[in-house]
């Protein structure tokens, strides 16, 4: 599938800021199910860094800038040329161990709850790795606004409802506990098939399974990443694989401002 | 100092200098070096316990002495230690040879806390994670030295190295003239040399070298402000520093300068809020991703401490045959790693006569020492470590080295153990001296200040 992204967050200060540093995860990942045809993140009057491939595989950049700011505007239009390959992914190069993502974090860190979900499952890696995602999509409803950025896989789990993240947190924390390596992925979904546009900043899960390494899970749509999904990058939480990770002290939900518009190019 | 009954030859014409001086005298030089730290400003602050937060670290007059003979063997097993563990952090970070072949598990270097994900298939300059390596050791025979812990972070303690010395020589001047003691003062110029020696590629110029401090509260800030004003180089906090574009840049009045070379003394999780804690204000937003793109050293590398974790110091002496092809020169304490059911077992039943630490403790806080230990502290120290096994290590007490040292009823043996710090950039250094700590109760074998320990000078004199 040949998709066009358009991507803008926009932060506005209160106060003029004099500098700002972001570390930028905004660039289309390279594997069997996805190319990359034509990729640019701008910044007005931004200093870059130059691109690196990290461990992770992910393509990361510096960027600063200095003020007085009132404003900020990240934009990202892309291009991607993508494939059904039933959440694999083949062909991702990358260095870190898969026994480095059994860690626990802040968000992931399971209670018991978390704990007996996980262990109420059995099978092969991949018939638990996909029992655990249905057990989450089943436990979380889908529901936006009622919890936060900083809402843990516990906490979600023990309220029944949340989005994205939180289905991703809850999944990651269930299979690291019957040490299955996970992670989050950060990304795009392209979801307005139906004719209603549809929140397309999304967020998934990978779990490493012993026969197919990486693979990914999306409990938020009771489905394995297909061809109308856009991977960005990874990390052991939401923390770790967000798109753009800065300095945003004094900043309030209310400041920032993303719109995210994924569609199919016209043939 | 004692070997069987008679006194290490070492000892002699100290033992005849102190008896010479008599202990009213050398109360008197006590005082004298008191009044002397006290001048300086050399104290240390002790987390969780009340009293006076500047506590004066109690220094003792009477020199720990080790020949150039005995000291040559000591330094040549240092230095194996400290290039082993370098070659392990070089190993684990890139194709993890040691893994694959069988000789640590997976899980202990993989899924350790102190393993840093993101720097793998990074090579620092000249390959160095750990560029200052702390080697805590213990003698208990003439020839035998025992590891009891490898620092490969940020070891502290090398200021009470060079002034205690300082004091020394400052107290008694005919000493140093009698005995040909090696010089330590060159070693704030042997680490400045060493860190500017792993400047990154992209360093063009004589480097900039900065020490990163987390600032006053901290415990060793002390030693932080004494290093960088004895380097001659500048001390900052992460506030002072900022990052433009692939480059890190210090705050300065004559406007930004670049820094190339970050001697931290702030640990992993502070370092960067944009790649690890984002709650935290000590580091430099951003600063990973120019180290990761070549624009600065930091020293030590960022990961260094899975190599000093206490589960996977027991494999060190695997480590220096698996990569030097060399037996170890100093030896490992045997420990048991509470992890395993069998090691569990055993420790849980002799509890009386072993110390337990916790595998990411330091410091001396949160150990417990069995034979020091009533029943009740045995019984509750048990349950922390059945709740969590794997947290836990835990060795026999040893039959330390003793060390005369001068206490309320005069000249006395204590146990002591030793620090020399080996420095590792282009070439590997190891000043000739260290930090001797004594336990200054009578029978203890704990010699962290934080626990009432002591501090001496260390001698390498001439044969």
């Amino acid at each position: 599938m040949h998709l066009k992204i358009q991507h803008t967050s926009t932060y506005r200060f209160e106060m003029p800021v004099r500098y700002v540093v972001q570390s930028h995860r905004l660039w289309a990942s390279q594997f069997e199910g996805q190319s990359v045809l034509g990729w640019n993140v701008m910044v007005e009057d931004a200093v870059f860094g130059q691109y690196f491939t990290d461990s992770a595989g992910d393509r990361v950049r510096t960027m600063t800038l200095n003020g007085p700011l009132t404003e900020l505007r990240v934009h990202v239009e892309g291009e991607v040329m993508t494939s059904d390959q039933n959440g694999v992914l083949a062909g991702h190069i990358e260095r870190v161990p898969p026994l480095a993502y059994l860690r626990t974090t802040d968000p992931t860190k399971p209670d018991k709850a978390l704990k007996e979900l996980a262990l109420a499952t059995s099978g092969s890696d991949l018939d638990r790795a996909h029992a655990l995602s249905n057990a989450v999509a089943e436990a979380i409803v889908y529901r936006p606004g009622t919890t936060d950025a900083h809402t843990t896989a516990a906490e979600a789990l023990a309220q029944g409802e949340g989005v994205c993240q939180d289905h991703a947190h809850a999944l990651i924390s269930a299979a690291r506990t019957i040490g299955m390596p996970a992670r989050y992925v950060s990304g795009y979904l392209q979801a307005s098939s139906d004719g209603v546009p549809h929140e397309a900043g999304h967020a998934w899960a990978e779990l490493h399974v012993s026969t197919l390494g990486w693979v990914g899970f999306d409990p938020a749509n009771k489905c394995c990443p297909d061809e109308r999904y856009v991977r960005l990058g990874s990390g052991l939480d939401a923390i770790h694989a967000a798109p753009i990770r800065g300095i945003t002290h004094g900043l309030s939900s209310g400041d920032l401002e993303v719109e995210v518009a994924v569609e199919a190019a016209q043939q | 100092m004692y070997q069987g009954d008679a006194i290490r030859d070492t000892y002699k014409s100290l033992a005849e200098w102190s008896e010479k001086l008599g202990p009213e005298e050398l109360n008197a030089k006590r005082a004298e070096a008191e009044a002397l730290f006290r001048r300086i400003g050399i104290t240390f602050a002790v987390y969780g316990e009340g009293g006076d937060p500047e506590r004066l670290i109690p220094f003792d007059l009477i020199p720990r002495v080790f020949t150039s003979f005995e000291w040559s063997r000591l330094e040549r097993g240092v230095k194996q230690r400290a290039e082993a563990l370098n070659c392990f952090l070089r190993d684990v970070y890139h194709r993890a040879e040691i893994v694959r072949a069988g000789r640590i598990p997976a899980e202990l270097v993989f899924q350790n806390a102190a393993f840093e994900p993101s720097v793998v298939g990074f090579r620092p300059a000249e390959g160095v994670f750990s560029h200052i390596v702390g080697i805590d050791l213990v003698r208990t025979s003439a020839d035998e030295f025992f590891v009891l812990e490898d620092n490969c972070r940020t070891p502290s303690g090398v200021s009470y190295m060079l002034e205690n010395r300082e004091i020394m020589m400052r107290m008694f001047p005919d000493l140093f003239r009698k005995m040909r003691v090696a010089p330590v003062e060159d070693y704030p110029d042997q680490l400045r040399r060493t860190l500017a020696s792993v400047a990154p590629e992209k360093c063009i110029t004589d480097p900039t070298v900065v020490v990163l401090t987390p600032g006053g509260m901290n415990s060793a800030y002390y030693e932080h402000s004494f290093l960088a004003d004895q380097m001659g180089v500048e001390l900052v906090e992460g506030q002072d520093l900022f990052v433009e574009g692939d480059l890190v840049f210090m705050r300065t009045t004559r406007g930004p300068q670049r820094v190339d070379v970050i001697y931290r003394r702030i640990d992993d999780p502070f370092l960067d809020p944009l790649h690890f804690r984002p709650d935290s204000m000590l580091g430099i937003p951003g600063l990973m991703n120019v180290y990761l793109t070549g624009g600065v050293s930091i020293c030590s590398a960022p990961g260094a401490g899975v190599a000093d974790d206490k589960a996977v110091y027991t494999y060190v002496p695997d480590m220096i045959r698996f990569y030097l092809g060399e037996e170890p020169i100093l030896k490992n304490v045997p420990t048991w790693r509470c992890g395993t059911p069998d090691d569990l077992k055993h420790v849980l039943a002799n509890l009386g006569d072993l110390v337990v630490k916790e595998v990411h403790g330091s410091g001396g806080y949160g150990m417990l020492v069995g034979p020091a230990s009533t029943k009740a502290e045995i019984e509750t120290y048990a349950e922390r470590i059945k709740a969590n096994p794997s947290e836990f290590i835990a060795q026999p007490t040893l039959s330390l080295s003793t060390c005369p040292t001068f206490v309320e009823q005069g000249l006395a043996p204590r146990h002591v153990d030793l620090r020399p710090y080996c420095l590792v950039g282009k070439k590997v250094n190891l000043c000739p001296g260290g930090l001797t700590r004594v336990a200054l109760r009578e029978g203890s074998l704990v010699v962290n200040s934080s626990q009432g320990g002591g501090v001496k000078d260390t001698w390498v004199i001439a044969d």
